[in-house]
């Protein structure tokens, strides 16, 4: 039994170092000269660390803009797509309407179709619009309830939420919206918290739509800051000195608040993944 | 107005948002995209229809297109098993009452929070033939690994290799559902003398398997999406050796502005993952579901 147990560790030490490694090796190689970066064998100890990488990195790369377009556009996506789809949930989990049941189906049917087979003419849409280069392309379809899976999240939560709550308001004289805003929402900040963070973490590391739709570089979200900042310092393969320990730099950074937001918040990310994995 | 009338009517005002992006952001699309799938389309000169040329072209005479196809698909049979059943064994691994679940559960998990360009740049130090931390640990050995992204042959298996990081989004999912499993079901086991691969194989596995299913249809339909890694990590090649669906789709609407093409594209992708829907949902005999309880809404 202790044997076997010593085992599971082992594999399971084993596993998350493989994990782990490349991580600590970006933390690592953002603080070294750029020649230890590829040196042979890998060294895990810089000669001297180098915190001037940091804040040649960020000279050289437009964090900041990036950084603030990359938020705004995060930030007014959460906000419509939490509006919207709650809305939806709600009417779906808790109101008498004929077409509900043909409705929701509908709403899963399109949980179905991949994104690539409206791209092109939405693409279009927003081309005739004048749209291209803006943020409205990224946001302003999820605030009109584009998510069908948040919809279906929020409403398996919304049901759980007992009915003698809704009646007992009813009868208090409250209007439906009453209900949904003093009553459901208050209680289903657990579920609003993971569509909050779901949403998050999809629209930080989008990158398809950003390339697809902004064009200019003071319009770049970080992802694709990323990549052009990689392409134009890789003249002929990794040119400029320093570039890597940049690289690291840059994308350590970009992941940062991805990490954070799991460490503060990990309850709802597991909690997330047990509504729509286990029970849906 | 009569309470009933008037709750109709409220409820379209609640779904008014959903209805609107409905129509413009999906139904229009839809009817739209299908209408230039059958046309010649470079957005500058309106749509011409050509039929069902465009589909004629990518089966009977476009060869990087069959190459997309078959790229992708290897890496969806190669990396989505791989994937599930990796991610289950760690499950099983942390539900076996192991010390700091929690600390675990967070490595694991860790890799799955993180995703897109910075971890794509990542990769491509990871594998780097020369001053690489995979071909500096195969040194150690005396092995002299391969060129991994840059040699046509390996660059398919290397972002394979890659997907597996990602086996912690899934784990997650499987240990919830195996810390669900009533311990009624595992006393009963004990009790008719089931030691521990009766206690997995009659107990665990068929109370997980919903889960499994799970993750497998949510695997299969990711795998056919790949763009990011396809894009910054190789951008499709060497040699078109990693030339994935979505790529061969992006490449023909935003580079070649054959946006006729790039829909019917979209559609035979749609067909391929309606396909494979289909297929695991017919296939899914072994998945158990427990007799429904009573829905909790009533």
């Amino acid at each position: 039994m202790v044997m076997t147990h010593t085992l599971y560790y082992l594999i399971l030490a084993t596993v998350g170092t493989m994990l782990m490694v490349p991580f600590l090796w970006m933390v690592v190689s953002s603080v070294k000269a750029e020649h230890e970066i590829f040196s042979i064998p890998t060294t895990w100890i810089p000669e001297r660390i180098r915190w001037e990488n940091y804040t040649h990195a960020l000279e050289s790369f437009p964090f900041f803009r990036s950084l603030l377009n990359t938020l705004f556009i995060t930030v007014s996506v959460i906000v419509g797509r939490l509006l919207s789809t709650s809305l939806a949930a709600y009417a779906f989990a808790r109101m008498r309407f004929r077409l509900r049941t043909p409705m929701f189906v509908l709403v899963l049917s399109t949980l179905m179709i991949p994104y690539h087979v409206t791209l092109i003419p939405t693409y279009i849409l927003f081309t005739r619009l004048g749209w291209i280069d803006t943020f409205l392309p990224l946001i302003v379809p999820n605030w009109l309830g584009l998510g069908a899976f948040y919809i279906f999240l929020l409403r398996q939560f919304f049901m759980t939420v007992p009915s003698e709550m809704n009646d007992a308001a009813r009868i208090d004289g409250c209007s439906h919206f009453g209900i949904f805003a003093r009553v459901i929402l208050p209680l289903s900040i657990p579920a609003l918290a993971t569509v909050t963070i779901f949403t998050f973490l999809e629209q930080w590391n989008d990158f398809l739509a950003p390339i697809i739709y902004l064009n200019s570089p003071d319009k770049h979200t970080l992802a694709i800051a990323i990549q052009f900042y990689r392409q134009s310092a890789s003249g002929a393969g990794w040119g400029p000195v320093r570039t890597w320990a940049h690289l690291m730099v840059v994308s350590l950074l970009t992941m940062a608040p991805c990490l954070l937001l799991f460490f503060f918040a990990q309850r709802y990310f597991i909690q997330g993944v047990v509504i729509s994995g286990v029970k849906g | 107005m009569s309470m009933r009338l008037r709750e109709e009517l409220e409820a379209y005002l609640f779904l008014l948002p959903w209805i609107l992006g409905f129509l413009i952001f999906l139904v229009g699309p839809l009817a739209a995209s299908l209408y230039f799938s059958l046309a010649d389309y470079n957005i500058l000169q309106p749509p011409k229809l050509v039929g069902l040329a465009n589909y004629q072209t990518m089966f009977a005479d476009d060869p990087l297109f069959l190459k997309s196809l078959r790229i992708t698909a290897i890496y969806t049979f190669a990396s989505v098993p791989l994937i599930v059943t990796l991610g289950y064994l760690v499950a099983l691994l942390l539900n076996q009452k192991v010390r700091g679940l929690a600390v675990w559960r967070t490595i694991f998990y860790l890799p799955a929070v993180v995703s897109g360009v910075a971890v794509a740049v990542m990769w491509v130090w990871v594998f780097d033939p020369d001053g690489g931390i995979v071909n500096n640990l195969l040194r150690l050995v005396g092995i002299e690994g391969p060129a991994w992204f840059t040699d046509p042959d390996w660059a398919l298996t290397t972002l394979i290799l890659t997907s597996l990081w990602g086996i912690g989004g899934g784990m997650v999912v499987y240990l919830a559902g195996m810390q669900g499993v009533p311990t009624h079901l595992y006393e009963a086991c004990e009790l008719d003398g089931g030691g521990t691969w009766n206690r997995f194989r009659h107990v665990t596995l068929p109370m997980t398997t919903p889960v499994i299913f799970f993750n497998l249809l949510i695997g299969i339909i990711g795998s056919w999406q790949v763009f990011t890694n396809a894009f910054v990590i190789t951008n499709g090649g060497p040699a078109n050796a990693t030339l994935f669906y979505v790529l061969f789709l992006y490449r023909q609407g935003w580079k070649y502005h054959k946006m006729g093409y790039a829909s019917a594209l979209a559609w035979v992708l749609f067909f391929i993952i309606l396909i494979f829907t289909i297929v695991v949902f017919k296939t899914s005999g072994w998945v158990y579901y427990e007799s429904d309880q009573a829905d909790q809404s009533k």
